[in-house]
């Protein structure tokens, strides 16, 4: 299993392109970070998922004070 | 006109007569009850000085004590002191109803700016092991129990989120047998799955089982104390694991212990001197904030309401003018809370006072078990459990997110950073 | 006026003409376009967050490509949460600027100005054009420029209290013993209170709330634009201060009770 914002997922043996497609997010709005290490975009293809990795996706919301 | 006193008792044709005997003894002989104050084996004891201020302060209140000078200068000053607080909750303030009004919107707007936070409670389960004389769970109620199974927790929690919900408050009867800490545990994984947000309110536990359920994805627990007079309580809660009314009070710092960010808490106005009442609800939050100040607090204002078996429950001397006071007098003493209004008011009343101190609502409400798709849908879904209480406010998410919009007010599904 | 046009922004070196920092939250998404073009920001801050799948809406899809963003760190409450907000942030692909918020105290979120210090120095260090939010203290100021932060940031009253200069004599201070521009952030409610802290020497002036719980959002964008403009003014100028407060009488709030 692997976990993807907090959930345990069966996302592994898929690269993180992959997922990003199948699970319906917009990669071009999202950063990930991948086992506490910012994934750069260009490595989603290549990075497959295993077992055991921690997996945010974040997104921009509006913030201020 | 309200009557002076509630009548909770009812018997049951079911009950055999050995449970009626029992049932009778309890209700009417006080000797044969438990020690309020004596804590189950498995129950943990924290050290704590919280319990102490806050009913010594609830003890020395009387509020007939105060008044209209006492409220004027309480309203001039920028802070609001806890001797303050005292007269905004007295009778003396009853006058000053729409200028507390105006100056709980101006705090409530300051920290909340024009946004109401919408949520969905979901009962999983109505077994109960307590007597608490006033609620529709309790174990002499006859009424149709149901305990979902994971499957149809998942089902009930896809049918809200579908409805565009985000936040979920996950809710059961006290039965640690029936419902315990594993299943409440996987209830709240499965929650995480469909919501960006999930409360519990359950029983009250030791700090390792809310420390698990933290991990298993909940992050805020809500404990309702019902009455902070124990005089009161040992009269209305006379069986089970609620009747220790300590262990209950420090549910909510064992919570913080065990590493939730948020916890809420009420009394469930109408059941005893409701001055009194307020006063120590909102004490328990300001000394616990002192004490973790990292943590997030709510405060909610529940009413006495009707339930299945007894239709003449009812909230005595808390009218929705006083409702409306105390709930104006914990914003100005405490404007950081957020304050949860309950579909156990109506749409008129929880209208009127989001525009004014309640920051958080529910909507696409059923206090039964299992009953979502069929009161979202229509469809008949089969086996269902029978409800907490009658609500009074059965608008779906979907309309109160337009009220809410019509009312000048900006709602929010959720803001939740996880970090 | 030529002079006008010289008087730039300066932050991390880049330029901007406006000295309006704007929040976007607290706000829908369908009201950032108009805020902007009516407040005339250059910059407007954002927060990061969970994608949700389920969501389609991308607040960059509202907000005008030539503005320049800047990611907070809100949500932190250590400073190591705060490095790592900031390096998702820029992972979104949107620049290197980074406002940093480390709150440890969620009844009046003060920033915690120690572990402020060290996500500067660690971001700085990064190649992060790192504007710090604090607490008006001058030794941490003095703390962060060595730090490597861009600006300073200080609140002018607790966050959305919309209460204006509460802290302005220590904001003086800051303005006048500090190298970096001094933005004032957080509290400042009205347009009147804006235009003083810029007469004060304040570089630029962030608000949110004070927009978010207007009637009017957009209107009350382009009266900060103005006050901020006239502020800036006044203070090139030599001219002296304005000093504004008032309170409105609004509807009856309690005519929905029945008994």
């Amino acid at each position: 299993m692997v976990k993807i914002n907090g959930e345990p997922q069966d996302a592994a043996g898929q690269s993180v392109a992959a997922y990003l497609e199948a699970a319906g997010y917009d990669s071009r709005a999202v950063a990930v970070e991948y086992n506490e290490a910012i994934l750069p975009k260009a490595q989603y293809a290549a990075t497959q998922l295993a077992d055991g990795d921690v997996v945010e996706i974040v997104c921009f919301m509006g913030g201020g004070c | 006109m309200s009557e002076k006193e509630n009548n909770f008792f009812v018997d049951s044709a079911k009950l055999s007569e050995k449970a009626l005997a029992k049932k009778h003894r309890l209700e009417n002989d006080p000797s044969c009850r438990k020690d309020p104050m004596e804590y189950f084996p498995d129950m943990e004891r924290i050290t704590s000085d919280v319990r102490g201020k806050v009913i010594a302060q609830m003890e020395a209140y009387d509020e007939s004590r105060y008044t209209a000078v006492d409220v004027r200068r309480a309203l001039d000053h920028e802070r609001c002191s806890i001797e303050d607080f005292k007269a905004l909750l007295s009778r003396a303030a009853a006058p000053f109803l729409e200028e507390m009004a105006q100056r709980a919107r101006r705090e409530t707007s300051r920290h909340f700016g024009n946004t109401v936070y919408l949520f969905t409670p979901l009962y999983i389960a109505n077994y109960c092991e307590n007597y608490c004389v006033y609620c529709g769970f309790n174990c002499y109620n006859d009424i149709e129990r149901l305990q979902l199974t994971p499957e149809q927790v998942a089902h009930e929690m896809k049918v809200i989120a579908e409805s565009g919900m985000e936040e979920i408050l996950i809710l059961t009867g006290e039965s640690k047998t029936k419902s315990d800490v594993h299943y409440i545990g996987e209830a709240c994984k499965l929650a995480r799955k469909y919501f960006k947000n999930v409360g519990l309110e359950v029983y009250p536990m030791n700090t390792e089982d809310y420390r698990y359920l933290h991990a298993c994805g909940a992050d805020y627990v809500t404990v309702f104390q019902e009455t902070y007079d124990l005089k009161k309580y040992e009269t209305l809660h006379l069986l089970g694991h609620k009747r220790v009314w300590p262990y209950r009070f420090e549910a909510q710092e064992r919570a913080l212990r065990g590493g939730m960010r948020g916890v809420g808490f009420s009394a469930l106005l109408g059941l005893s001197d409701y001055h009194k009442d307020a006063l120590a609800t909102a004490l328990h939050v300001y000394y616990l904030q002192r004490k973790y100040p990292q943590a997030e607090f709510s405060l909610s204002c529940p009413r006495l309401r009707p339930i299945i078996n007894n239709e003449k429950i009812n909230p005595l001397d808390v009218s929705e003018k006083v409702l409306c006071q105390i709930l104006c007098a914990y914003r100005i003493f405490l404007p950081y809370v957020g304050i949860t209004v309950s579909s156990r008011e109506n749409v008129r009343f929880r209208n009127g006072i989001a525009k004014i101190c309640a920051t958080k609502i529910s909507a696409g409400v059923s206090t039964g078990i299992g009953d979502h798709e069929e009161k979202y849908t229509g469809r008949d879904t089969g086996k269902t459990g029978d409800e907490q209480f009658e609500i009074s406010d059965t608008r779906s998410i979907r309309s109160m997110y337009g009220d809410m919009e019509r009312e000048g007010l900006q709602p929010v599904l959720n803001d939740y950073l996880y970090v | 006026m030529v002079q006008n046009e010289e008087d730039l922004l300066e932050l991390g070196g880049r330029k901007f003409a406006s000295r309006f920092i704007l929040g976007s939250g607290k706000y829908s998404l369908q009201l950032i376009e108009a805020a902007v073009r009516d407040a005339g920001a250059e910059i407007v801050t954002v927060a990061v967050r969970r994608a949700n799948t389920k969501e389609h809406e991308n607040i960059l899809d509202y907000i005008p490509k030539q503005v320049t963003l800047l990611p907070n760190t809100s949500g932190a409450r250590t400073a190591e949460e705060a490095v790592r907000i900031a390096h998702l942030a820029r992972e979104l692909g949107c620049g290197d600027f980074v406002k940093i918020e480390i709150m440890r105290d969620s009844k009046y979120l003060l920033p915690d100005n120690e572990a402020t210090v060290r996500a500067t120095e660690q971001l700085a260090k990064e190649g992060f054009i790192v504007l710090p939010y604090m607490y008006p203290d001058l030794n941490t100021a003095r703390d962060l420029v060595d730090a490597g932060a861009a600006a300073v940031m200080p609140l002018a009253a607790p966050i959305g209290s919309n209460k204006g200069l509460v802290t302005k004599e220590f904001i003086q201070i800051l303005i006048d013993e500090i190298d970096l521009p001094i933005i004032v952030d957080a509290g400042i409610g009205s347009p009147a209170q804006a235009c003083e802290a810029m007469q004060m020497g304040a570089a630029a002036v962030m608000a949110n709330t004070a927009l978010a719980t207007a009637g009017n959002l957009p209107l009350m964008a382009a009266a900060f634009r103005d006050a901020i403009i006239a502020g800036r003014k006044a203070y090139r100028a030599g001219l002296g201060r304005v000093l504004a407060r008032g309170a409105a009488a609004s509807d009856p709030l309690t005519g929905f009770l029945r008994d």
